[in-house]
């Protein structure tokens, strides 16, 4: 667990020594990418809550969104803010740490201590940065993969996430059905619209286009491209709301003053609040990570896979679905949960599917929403049962 | 919502139960299951009767249920259900993936009845179809004499709320069968106070005395 709180200047040591959980993969073991090359050596780091049990039946592995990272439940190292999902995954919680071994890894590409492009490149001592090769979501799965066999867990209870997390849910039921007796995927989609490419390249492009980017090489040449990052995070996080939740938190309303200003300043909270969300982010963001994982959920088109045929992926699948979407999201709307519920539905896989009123968008899945805690831990419960798990003591 | 208050009122009204607290029509659906089936039951509700399949036959169940509410309810009982629609989200099934598919107690509520028991036998081998027999001699009475809509116990609603669009008699049924071509396996009726009608007796009989019917129907040839 972590104590100490870092000064936000040690975020780059997380990349190579994470304050966590790491597992280092050698030479002899390299992660095969989708792009064709092998990445060797690399590392994967992971948070673990809870106690595996003797049979080693009880582990749930948590994926996390595209900013997210391992710290689901526990106090940041970079941040010092409480862990993402702290409201879902604990002591008592919908994933009840008191009863299942909870593993959440930091995705390949990311920049909290797993082999990304802020990690240094073993063969230049340098960091990667552009030299780091394009990795897909199944990419990250398969590294997780290599995870639960460094730590001897054959069968997955449950794998659970959201967003960027559901896609890499759908695509461990869709490798390896065997290993996953059930499934979370929530406001999760099989493939990355055009639109949401859309939106990815335009935070991309802010990225590149700060001079401060150079081209990928930016810790090399002592420099950081904060104000790049900052717009891609403030363009992202509007699609991550909704109209009604933007209009219900901030409205028209004035930051700090009565009047405008009649200036370029932040007279608007909505203004000042995305600012906000822009800058923090940059303190434990990494711009180049931005860049590989947004590529890597465009990249994602699981039907693609099976010759066009979604319900392919899932042809006799043993795993149990619970498929959750929120009813304002326009990101992950509640036709691409329906699109993944038809398809398993017409492969026979055992599927329940709901969907949650709020007006919170898609980062609902995020937020304190009782209706969703109440399905998961009623999932769970049946599932448990099923699988043989010992009775909530409760 | 409407489809999961009229299965509620169903459940709390005096619909008859058994001592160990099963309703009678939901035993006398779950009789004509064979052991081990594969079932989709449309219009779910909270789950009770797939909870009952699968203690009782040891079904792989599945079911679909418009109310948020009845999904919450199932999925946190461990039962697959699926928020969904009858009158739509049948067309996304493929042929011959139950055993059995059963409209409980909603048949009366589908905008399109024929369509919804058509895709019951294209989706599954066996369909079970119960409904409230709208030729009851109550109700008939009612009419009659009374000149304005019936409201029983099991049908409480006024007509200007009612979800129940489509009602019909166990003989309207009986000629809808006839029209698309379903043969009729096991036929059950239920009187008022929920036990089953003696078989040997006829069909006008349990058009008059049948409160509620079930049937057990399949595919013709």
């Amino acid at each position: 667990m972590v104590e100490a709180v870092l000064a936000p200047v040690d975020r780059v040591r997380e990349a190579d020594e994470p304050h966590s959980h790491v597992v280092r993969f050698g030479s002899d073991k390299p992660l095969r990418l989708d792009a064709g090359v092998d990445l060797a050596p690399f590392q994967v780091a992971y948070q673990t809550y809870g106690t595996l049990n003797g049979d080693r039946t009880n582990a749930i592995l948590i994926c996390h969104a595209l900013t997210g990272d391992q710290h689901v439940a526990n106090v940041h190292p970079v941040t010092a803010k409480p862990g993402w999902w702290e409201t879902m995954v604990g002591p008592g919680r919908p994933i009840d740490t008191e009863r299942y071994f909870v593993i959440c890894p930091n995705v390949i590409g990311a920049c909290m201590g797993s082999s990304g492009p802020a990690s240094t490149n073993p063969k230049t001592g340098a960091p990667w940065g552009l030299d780091f090769p394009v990795i897909t979501i199944r990419d990250m799965v398969r590294a997780q993969a290599m995870l639960l066999d460094h730590l001897g867990i054959e069968s997955l209870f449950s794998v659970a996430g959201g967003s960027m997390g559901g896609m890499q849910v759908l695509q461990w039921t869709a490798s390896y059905p065997e290993r996953v007796f059930s499934a979370l995927p929530i406001a999760a989609s099989t493939r990355h619209s055009a639109q949401n490419i859309a939106f990815h390249e335009v935070g991309r492009q802010a990225i590149m286009a700060d001079p401060e980017w150079c081209k990928g090489r930016y810790f090399t040449e002592q420099k950081d491209p904060r104000k790049g990052l900052a717009v891609a995070r403030m363009g992202a996080h509007i699609t991550y709301l909704s109209d009604a939740a933007l209009h219900r938190k901030f409205g028209r309303r004035f930051q700090d003053r009565d009047n405008p200003t009649f200036s370029f300043d932040a007279d608007f909270q909505v203004e000042s609040y995305l600012r906000h969300q822009g800058i923090s982010f940059v303190e434990r963001f990494d711009a180049n990570s931005y860049l590989y994982l947004t590529r890597a959920m465009d990249y994602f088109d699981l039907a693609g896979d099976y010759d066009g045929v979604l319900a392919n992926a899932w042809k006799g699948s043993p795993t149990r679905f619970c498929v959750i979407s929120f009813t304002s999201d326009w990101l992950f709307p509640t036709s691409e949960s329906r699109a993944i519920v038809h398809a398993l539905n017409a492969g026979g896989a055992r599927v329940s599917f709901a969907e949650i009123v709020t007006d919170k968008g898609h980062d609902a899945f995020l937020l304190d929403e009782p209706e969703l805690f109440a399905i998961v831990r009623g999932f769970l419960e049946g599932a448990a049962r099923a699988r043989g798990l010992p009775a909530q003591r409760r | 919502m409407m489809l999961s208050r009229l299965k509620r009122d169903l459940t709390m009204a005096e619909a008859a139960r058994t001592p160990g607290g099963a309703r009678v029509d939901l035993l006398v659906v779950a009789d004509m299951v064979e052991r081990g089936a594969k079932v989709l039951d449309i219009g779910c509700g909270d789950g009770e009767l797939l909870r009952l399949l699968a203690e009782t036959r040891n079904v792989d169940g599945r079911g679909i249920e418009l109310s948020r509410e009845g999904v919450n309810e199932g999925v946190a009982k461990g039962l697959a259900v699926i928020q969904g629609d009858a009158d739509t989200d049948l067309s996304d099934y493929p042929n011959d993936a139950f055993d059995y598919v059963i409209l409980s107690q909603t048949l009366q509520a589908t905008r399109q009845p024929r369509v919804v028991l058509e895709h019951m036998l294209r989706i599954g081998r066996h369909a079970i179809v119960s409904f409230p027999n709208f030729g009851h001699w109550r109700i008939r009475l009612q009419i009659l004499l009374g000149g304005q809509m019936p409201q029983t116990d099991n049908l409480p609603y006024d007509w200007w709320e009612s979800p129940n669009i489509h009602f019909c008699t166990i003989k309207d049924f009986r000629r809808l069968c006839e029209v698309i071509g379903v043969r009729m396996d096991k036929s059950v009726a239920l009187n008022a106070w929920g036990s089953p009608i003696r078989l040997n007796v006829p069909w006008w009989f349990w058009n008059l005395f049948g409160e509620q019917a079930v049937f057990l129907l399949s595919r013709k040839g």
